[in-house]
């Protein structure tokens, strides 16, 4: 099975055959990532234009190295460094990326649906990095592909989110993502942050509880999500972090009330002492580096699938996942 | 002399529905008869073969943005009158929130003497209640009278003090003129782009609940009560809102509304990352997009206005969260109507109504088909299907959710004061 993707704008529209053929062409490049050279030729003399309009560290760097490591050159534009402060529009702004030729656009914007709206007017392939409190696909992606490699399939589980889900976009793309197969979902965090129209989000007939304790929440979970507390997304007086970390950070002892086998997952950057304590962060079912890693992985198969001539095999084995 | 032959005269504040013919002299009705009974007296007129069309008093929109001055890359008087014009529309009611704000009588006079030169149909302005509308004194609401406004408001930047909205209320029951408000509470709205629901958390956009609208409601119509001064609530979109009308009005307080066609058309399951789907008040729940049709239906709505809010493409072309609210709306208006009287909902008079005696009911004005009344009447047709093209609009703008969408049924001429002022 092979499928072509267009634009990776959200998970929402992805149907389970096309994640799973993106995992299974992510297992092939977490391979490279454990040779000593990592680099390919595949994608040489393409170019991958990445546009952060919002500050962002390691996803900015996840899709440089998967470019780099794709042998495509790549265009950085950053929001410090960019127009954007002298009131260029941001359609004036991809535009003028556009001109430059390069293959694809990466973006990131603290806006919802700013990938969508660009994809709308622009001839390229456009992948979404991030759009304000929307979705964040390929974090949903390397999330499922930690979880599969850890327990071997990603149907079926017991999915706890903790922390501010209405304004998460790792927590929509995550839940989009695991609802389509079957995961049952329990929501965790202060009132304010837990609308009942979460319990919307997914394919008709998904499982999705709100609570607002932890230990209920965290009683039979499979798999963790934590999440950091995004001060800067808050329009309102946010709760006070103290008041947070009493109810809600994932401690050890309360880590003990979730499966044995639970895993922990993070999105990042890891707060030690906010959302998470350093003994889980650093404890054998913490998955935080491991998400990093596939990252990468994730990263350069949506690159190949997107930009490459869909010809050229990334490996020796299973070449013929990457003919179309 | 103009002979409006033919036609199915509706005429809502006489109840009549019945074939006339109507002779205009000069800017006047002089004559409604009976088919074929005006031969004699209209030698050498002009003949309108209305045959198959609906003739109805003419067309008043309550709300709408004519950006002149100071927004003219978006509309002016003349392309925004001549939309209207399009839409059926005799009369257009321009919000005050130009650049310089309508707060004063110069402001007032110099767009109506613009639209004297320009306008296709008649502008009646909207003075601003609070000078600059910043919400801290009041206008120079009584010059702007003298002027020629028909009412005032702050629509846009509703008035956040309830002791500066007594005041406006206060002065303006003395000057008999209604008080619009755009019911928001700010507390509430801060910095949302959509109604507050599934699809505001689906999408990641920022939402505000019904409440933002309904709690100004019901502080306007209790300060309304305490001054006794009309009270029209702008652009309704909930149905706490609409209950708070209909308790008022049962207590006999004189208290309006107005309905716009995206709120009795739209849901807010229909808002995509598309700033033609930007408004405010946003597109509400099916619930409430119910509740306003029975609110047309049942009398509780006055009037159906557009709130026609013209924004040029470099300003509405951007990301969802930073584009201005508001979408065009002349041109699509009584199509959008008539689709509930063909979905059995409405009645054709009662739509006239709300297009016609109802908005001049707000004002304190009537509207009939009669001798003597001004020569405005709305001619259009139930059968007519056509599609609408935003980029063929009369108007400036083209931030229109309506682009593309096939319609029955539409203006076929507009007589404004005795000529014809749009024909199809």
């Amino acid at each position: 099975m092979s499928h072509r993707f267009g634009h990776m704008l959200g998970i929402e529209p992805l149907s389970t055959d096309e994640i799973v053929f993106l995992l299974d062409q992510s297992k092939l490049f977490q391979e490279i990532q454990r040779h000593p050279l990592k680099k390919l030729a595949t994608l040489r003399g393409k170019t991958v234009a990445l546009a952060f309009f919002e500050p962002s560290t390691r996803t900015r760097i996840s899709f440089a190295t998967a470019a780099s490591r794709l042998g495509a050159d790549q265009m950085n534009l950053q929001a410090d460094s960019s127009s954007l402060k002298k009131g260029e529009s941001l359609l004036d702004t991809v535009r003028t990326l556009e001109a430059m030729k390069p293959d694809c656009i990466v973006m990131r914007h603290s806006s919802s649906g700013a990938s969508d709206f660009v994809a709308r007017h622009l001839p390229l392939p456009v992948i979404n990095a991030g759009d304000g409190t929307h979705e964040h696909p390929t974090q949903a992606l390397l999330d499922a592909l930690t979880i599969r490699d850890r327990r071997g399939t990603i149907e079926g589980l017991n999915v706890t989110i903790l922390g501010d889900i209405l304004h998460s976009r790792v927590a929509r793309s995550d839940i989009h993502l695991l609802a389509k197969f079957g995961c049952r979902f329990t929501l965790c965090g202060p009132t304010m942050w837990l609308p009942q129209e979460l319990e919307c989000l997914g394919p008709a007939g998904t499982s999705i509880r709100r609570v607002t304790r932890i230990a209920e929440a965290l009683e039979d979970a499979d798999v963790i999500v934590t999440l950091r507390v995004q001060q800067e997304r808050l329009h309102e007086p946010a709760l006070a972090l103290d008041e947070y970390i009493l109810q809600y950070q994932l401690t050890p002892q309360r880590l003990r009330l979730a499966r044995p086998d639970a895993l922990v997952l993070h999105p990042g950057p890891v707060i030690r002492g906010h959302e998470i304590d350093s003994a889980v962060a650093d404890g054998p079912q913490s998955c935080v580096l491991e998400q990093v890693t596939n990252g990468v992985a994730v990263r350069m198969a949506l690159l190949f699938l997107m930009i490459g001539s869909g010809t050229d095999a990334p490996t020796e084995k299973d070449s013929s996942h990457a003919a179309d | 002399m103009l002979l409006i032959s033919n036609g199915r005269v509706l005429d809502p504040a006489s109840g009549a529905d019945a074939p006339r013919d109507i002779l205009l002299d000069g800017d006047r009705i002089t004559a409604v008869a009976p088919q074929g009974q005006l031969a004699a007296r209209s030698k050498g007129a002009e003949i309108f073969d209305a045959a198959h069309l609906v003739v109805a008093p003419g067309f008043i929109d309550l709300h709408c943005h004519l950006r002149e001055p100071g927004g003219e890359s978006s509309e002016t008087i003349e392309t925004g009158t001549r939309a209207a014009a399009r839409g059926g529309f005799t009369a257009v009611c321009p919000m005050p929130n130009t650049r310089p704000v309508n707060d004063n009588a110069s402001v007032t006079r110099s767009i109506l003497e613009r639209a004297s030169a320009v306008s296709s149909v008649r502008v009646w302005p909207i003075g601003a209640a609070s000078a600059g509308s910043k919400g801290e004194a009041l206008a120079e609401i009584a010059a702007m009278k003298q002027a020629g406004i028909v009412a005032v408001s702050d629509d846009g930047r509703p008035i956040a003090s309830a002791k500066l909205l007594r005041q406006v209320m206060d002065y303006c029951r003395a000057l008999d003129l209604p008080v619009i408000d755009h019911c928001e509470d700010s507390s509430l709205f801060a910095g949302a782009v959509m109604r507050e629901g599934k699809q505001s958390v689906r999408l990641g956009l920022r939402g505000m609940p019904a409440a933002t609208e309904s709690l100004a409601v019901a502080r306007d119509v209790q300060i309304g009560e305490l001054t006794n001064c009309r009270l029209h609530i702008a652009h309704l979109s909930a149905r706490a809102s609409l209950e708070l009308v209909r308790a008022a009005r049962a207590k006999g307080l004189p208290v309006t509304c107005e309905v716009t066609p995206h709120h009795f058309t739209l849901t807010d399951e229909d808002v995509q990352y598309d700033s033609c789907y930007k408004m405010n008040p946003p597109l509400a729940s099916r619930e409430d997009r119910d509740a306003l049709i029975a609110g047309l239906i049942d009398g509780t709505v006055d009037a159906i206005a557009t709130d026609h809010a013209p924004h040029e493409p470099a300003l509405k072309d951007v990301e969802f969260d930073r584009a201005p609210f508001g979408i065009t709306g002349f041109e699509t208006a009584l199509a959008l109507g008539l689709d509930l009287v063909y979905s059995g909902r409405l009645s054709l008079m009662r739509l006239v109504e709300l297009f016609t005696s109802g908005p001049a009911r707000v004002l304190g004005m009537k509207r009939r088909i009669a001798e003597n009344e001004p020569g405005d009447l709305t001619i259009f047709s139930t059968d007519h299907n056509w599609t609408f093209r935003a980029e063929e609009s009369a108007s400036k703008s083209r931030n229109s959710p309506f682009d593309g969408r096939s319609f029955r049924g539409a203006p076929m001429a507009t007589i404004v004061a005795g000529r014809i002022a749009y024909r199809r």
